[in-house]
């Protein structure tokens, strides 16, 4: 349990020196989302029937951004070698590494989305909601998106393979995302989509990491 | 560096090593006892590297079993890893993080109970305790070197495996890892290493790589 926190922490700090990541990831997320009301026009009731896809899809792309440096870094410099050397199981090390990327990634979008729900005219009924399908469905993007970076590891091109590996299986989080705030925009109960969102990332939970530890084996080989 | 480091005997057996289509070595024994050290030679491409991945438990031999104590490692291999030092041709330093993080990260992720005492023993003892403050960037090649070979003292471990430690070494660097590597044999500890350099450890067994070579082409070279 140590070691996760040793990670979680050098990821971290790596994160906050390196200043990068996080910055671009929200960045995107902004001004991709200010560009709609541009390219829709001002027109209140489209912004605010399209408020819950446009910030949905904007966060899946943005979270896609900075998946392929998730274990390049790690790769290149022979410290992943180092950490497939750790004693301890490697799926623990790359749950560390997904925590520390939701941290710097995630939680930021999580955090932007209600301002942007704002400019994009959102019912005032759906902000609750938008933020828990951003708290559900954020860990699960970083998850896959581990399991998606592990395998094109050491491909050439591998930024535009993760995307075509990864963004499938976004979609169902991207369904279950925006039809629970459609349904609480509408008054109607959003309880059930959220707990399957919220079963999908309990799904992804042991599942990504598995996956990805595998691949990343795979890689070193 | 363990006190408790008993008698143990490190064996390979029958290694098969496959790079591609390409068969690197076969039939390949070796055994190694506490106190001992084992010279990988060769030429270039004769699977020095290959074998000390194998050994390491980051490539799986084509066939052959590895045993410690007589223990297979193939059902341990988290056991194995917690017994072992790799040190590879990349220096595994992150470029925005201190001399002494650096070192700490892989000590505790190593071994989580190793205190800083060991970490700053290990700096001190490779000349790099004034750098400590400095960023991994602005290392020397020769100095992310010793700050690799660092990490074989921050955290305990019976058997190192390192693939060309001397490169990018002064002469002097060079003298304190071969202490350092008498002291680890002193205390029951293994040492597998492979050297284009002068490295002198007295007493090392000597491995040559390309008796191993298989000398007719397999058949599905064609």
């Amino acid at each position: 349990m140590s070691r996760l926190s040793e990670i979680i922490r050098r990821d971290l700090r790596l994160a906050l020196r390196q200043g990068s990541d996080s910055v671009m990831v929200v960045t995107f997320f902004v001004l991709t989302v200010v560009l709609f009301p541009f390219g829709l026009g001002p027109e209140t009731n489209l912004l605010e029937r399209t408020s819950a896809g446009v910030l949905w899809v904007t966060a899946l792309l943005a979270s896609m951004l900075s998946l392929d440096r998730l274990f390049l870094a790690d790769y290149e410099d022979g410290s992943l070698e180092l950490l497939a050397l750790t004693p301890t199981a490697l799926e623990l090390l790359v749950i560390g590494k997904v925590v520390a990327h939701w941290l710097t990634t995630g939680l930021p979008l999580m955090v932007a989305a209600p301002v942007l729900a704002v400019l994009l005219h959102m019912h005032a009924d759906g902000f609750g909601t938008l933020l828990l399908t951003m708290l559900l469905g954020t860990p699960t993007l970083s998850l896959i998106g581990a399991m998606g970076a592990a395998l094109v590891l050491g491909a050439r091109r591998g930024g535009v393979l993760l995307s075509l590996l990864v963004l499938p299986l976004y979609v169902p989080v991207l369904i279950l995302g925006v039809g629970a705030i459609d349904a609480a925009v509408q008054g109607l109960p959003a309880d059930g989509l959220l707990l399957m969102l919220g079963g999908f990332l309990l799904g992804a939970l042991p599942l990504a990491p598995w996956a990805a530890a595998a691949a990343l084996r795979q890689a070193l080989e | 560096m363990t006190s408790e480091q008993a008698f143990s005997t490190f064996t390979a057996e029958g290694l098969v090593c496959v790079r591609g289509e390409r068969v690197v070595f076969t039939r390949l024994d070796l055994s190694l006892a506490s106190g001992e050290a084992m010279f990988l030679l060769g030429p270039n491409g004769s699977g020095k590297s290959s074998l000390l991945r194998v050994l390491a438990g980051l490539l799986k031999p084509a066939a052959g079993r590895l045993t410690w104590n007589h223990q297979a490692l193939a059902e341990d291999r988290e056991g194995h890893a917690a017994r072992i030092h790799y040190v590879g041709h990349h220096d595994a330093i992150k470029p925005v993080l201190s001399v002494m993080e650096n070192l700490r990260f892989w000590g505790r992720l190593h071994d989580p109970l190793a205190g800083d005492a060991a970490v700053k023993a290990a700096l001190e003892r490779f000349g790099l305790w004034h750098l400590r403050q400095v960023p991994g960037k602005l290392l020397s090649a020769g100095q992310k070197r010793r700050l690799n070979l660092a990490r074989l003292l921050a955290a305990p471990a019976s058997l190192w495996l390192l693939d060309e430690p001397s490169v990018a070494l002064d002469k002097a660097s060079v003298k304190t890892l071969e202490a350092v590597i008498a002291e680890h044999r002193a205390n029951g500890g293994m040492v597998i290493l492979s050297t284009h350099a002068d490295v002198s450890l007295p007493g090392a067994t000597e491995l040559h790589l390309d008796r191993f070579t298989p000398t007719t082409p397999p058949e599905f070279w064609a």
